[in-house]
């Protein structure tokens, strides 16, 4: 026996590592025909460990504390050999993150990944999004610009307009009764260590979850109801070394893309990083025009389309926090008779184009001031364009959810195939 | 019989332990929630703030800083109360519908009585802190038709003897009135309410 193959013998006697391998990369089945939509679970992997470490090494220069923060980033970015490459790894990880997680998701409700028995995966990965939005708007605060400073200013009083607790909520969020050192002292501790702790429990739960029944494929049928002799899905490859081949020729190309902007646009002109947190945060001079950074802004717009109503912001928070609540109930929500949109009816997916639409339009608006396309005349008498049309996305956004049960069941579907098709 | 018993007796103190176990799960999470209320040090720089009336003549004002921000208590005479009728139709809310006030100071003058206003002096505009400019008519630089207010020097924003913004101006809403109550012994805290 070769020294190599003692040592493992040596390990395997004591923590279960080939079988570890084994079931999880060479003995494990995926269906043969993923597409390119299927790149984004493993890039997303990617850029959490790009963000973990990088984090880490940002950690070891900044200062958390409201009088040096401003300045500690300023000196990564100028003093700190190679401090501005960190940083701007960093910053534009946090924004391919949502890239790459929209897309995950996207993916997911084309080809019907949420459906009956991937429910909890689903689920997990809502959690995860949750999560990742937590921990985008925690780290926005660290470097305490001035967009830094307002905007969680902004979100901070959402919370405020809950009514009986809301201030005394947010004065206990804050941990002061303005924005201060106690604020960005609390946001940091989440940022570094609550947070990521929670992301990657999470992450191990979705995998958990995922290599329990397998994946779903752009066909959405059920690779395991056609086995040879020895049980081996007919339509799977073992995902080592097929799948960890092919997702390494996704992580090159997406490296070039992210490199690319890593050295030639790391503010991705005012959307990765805002003009204005260039400016270090002044609690007596609000910014004209406060957006906040764009994978929350399709959120913001539905939370400025809801009128205030008895002299309170809440309804529109409710309506804020309830689209991305309405995620959740996907999986018993559709009551399609196909998973994938490839044998879906033209409802389905005319709901899927207006939903997508409707959340494209309202990221746009979100970092736009309400008045970005003039106002109507006429029997409209005055109303920004932007509001109504916003008001009208918002619409379409809740009823895809909402009419998600009757749509699905009266579409007309085509017959699925018995094996998976490319 | 004997079994049964000792079943329901297991599930009873399986039960009785958990309640225990999570209340004092509840007790232990008590520190670290409570940790994270202002701080002594920050409920003392956020404190209320006395000002006394008494030496207060009509017409005159002191600045008072509350949580780092000016705050203006001005004592207006009754003229100036009565102006503020008079140009109700050139302020863009007359009757503070937006919320930039305590319920209690809704109203025309924006007080709780007519006579003191209480006002946070920094403008709703971009933050800057806007100049007093009592004085009517042409004697206060911003014309004849001048009805006393607050003047912005640094995007001409004005405000009149209530905090209402004039229509016309960049600042979007009212100038903010801070949670405020009267004492007994004519003074008035600023940062305080009368619970209702």
């Amino acid at each position: 026996m070769s020294l190599g193959k003692s040592a493992l013998r040596w390990i395997d006697d004591r923590f279960p590592l080939s079988i570890f391998i084994k079931n999880h990369l060479v003995n494990y089945y995926a269906p043969k025909n993923f597409n390119f939509w299927y790149f984004f679970g493993s890039l997303a992997m990617v850029v959490l460990v790009i963000q973990i470490v990088t984090g880490i090494f940002l950690v070891m220069h900044y200062k958390p504390d409201a009088a040096q923060a401003f300045a500690s980033v300023e000196y990564i970015m100028r003093d700190v050999p190679l401090g501005w490459l960190i940083r701007y790894i960093h910053s534009t990880g946090a924004s391919m993150f949502f890239v790459v997680i929209y897309l995950h998701m996207f993916r997911g409700l084309m080809y019907g990944s949420y459906r009956k028995p991937r429910e909890l995966i689903w689920l997990f990965g809502v959690l995860i999004y949750l999560c990742l939005m937590a921990e985008a708007f925690f780290g926005y605060l660290l470097p305490w610009g001035q967009m830094s400073y307002w905007g969680a200013q902004v979100i901070i009083n959402l919370f405020a307009a809950i009514p009986l607790i809301g201030p005394d909520l947010a004065v206990w969020i804050r941990g002061d009764y303005v924005v201060s050192d106690a604020t960005l002292n609390r946001f940091f501790a989440f940022h570094v260590i609550a947070l990521p702790l929670v992301l990657l429990g999470l992450v191990t739960c979705h995998l958990v979850a995922l290599h329990e029944v397998g994946s779903n494929n752009p066909d959405g049928i059920d690779i395991k109801k056609n086995k040879d002799k020895s049980g081996v899905p007919l339509d799977g490859i073992p995902f080592h070394p097929y799948y960890t081949v092919k997702d390494l020729v996704g992580v090159v190309v997406f490296l070039m893309v992210f490199t690319f902007i890593v050295f030639f646009a790391p503010e991705m002109g005012g959307y990765f990083l805002e003009h204005n947190n260039f400016i270090p945060a002044d609690p007596l001079k609000t910014p004209a025009h406060i957006a906040p950074v764009w994978y929350f802004t399709p959120f913001y717009s539905i939370l400025r389309a809801i009128p205030p109503m008895f002299g309170s912001q809440f309804p529109g928070v409710v309506a804020m926090g309830l689209a991305v609540l309405m995620l959740f109930f996907i999986p018993w929500l559709d009551r399609g008779a196909v998973r994938s949109i490839r044998y879906r009816g033209l409802l389905y997916k005319s709901w899927l184009g207006l939903f997508v639409i409707a959340f494209l339009l309202l990221g746009y608006l979100g970092v736009k001031p309400t008045s970005v396309w003039g106002q109507f005349g006429g029997w409209l008498g005055g109303a920004d364009r932007a509001v109504v049309v916003a008001r009208f996305c918002t619409l379409i956004y809740f009823l895809f959810f909402v009419l998600m049960p009757w749509y699905t069941k009266i579409d007309k579907t085509k017959p699925e195939p018995e094996r998976v098709t490319f | 019989m004997a079994k049964e018993r000792n079943v329901r007796k297991r599930r009873m103190l399986v039960l009785g332990t958990g309640a225990v176990g999570l209340a004092g799960g509840l007790g232990a999470s008590i520190p670290f929630i409570a940790s994270m209320a202002p701080s002594a040090r920050a409920r003392a720089a956020g404190a209320p703030v006395e000002v006394d009336l008494k030496n207060l003549e009509p017409g005159m004002m002191v600045t008072v800083e509350w949580r780092g921000k000016p705050v203006w208590v001005l004592h207006r005479t009754e003229e100036m109360v009565q102006s503020l009728s008079e140009i109700a139709d050139e302020v863009q809310d007359p009757m503070s519908s937006s919320p930039m006030q305590p319920k209690y100071a809704g109203n025309r003058h924006r007080s709780i009585k007519p006579e003191y206003l209480v006002l946070v002096g920094i403008c709703t505009h971009l933050g800057c802190s806007p100049t007093t400019k009592l004085v009517v008519g042409s004697g206060s630089g911003l014309g004849e038709d001048w009805k006393g207010g607050f003047f912005c020097p640094c995007h001409g924003s004005k405000f009149d003897l209530a905090g209402r913004v004039y229509k016309g101006v960049p600042a979007p809403v009212n100038l903010e009135v801070p949670p405020h109550m009267f004492t007994m012994d004519n003074s008035i805290i600023i940062g305080e309410e009368k619970k209702a």
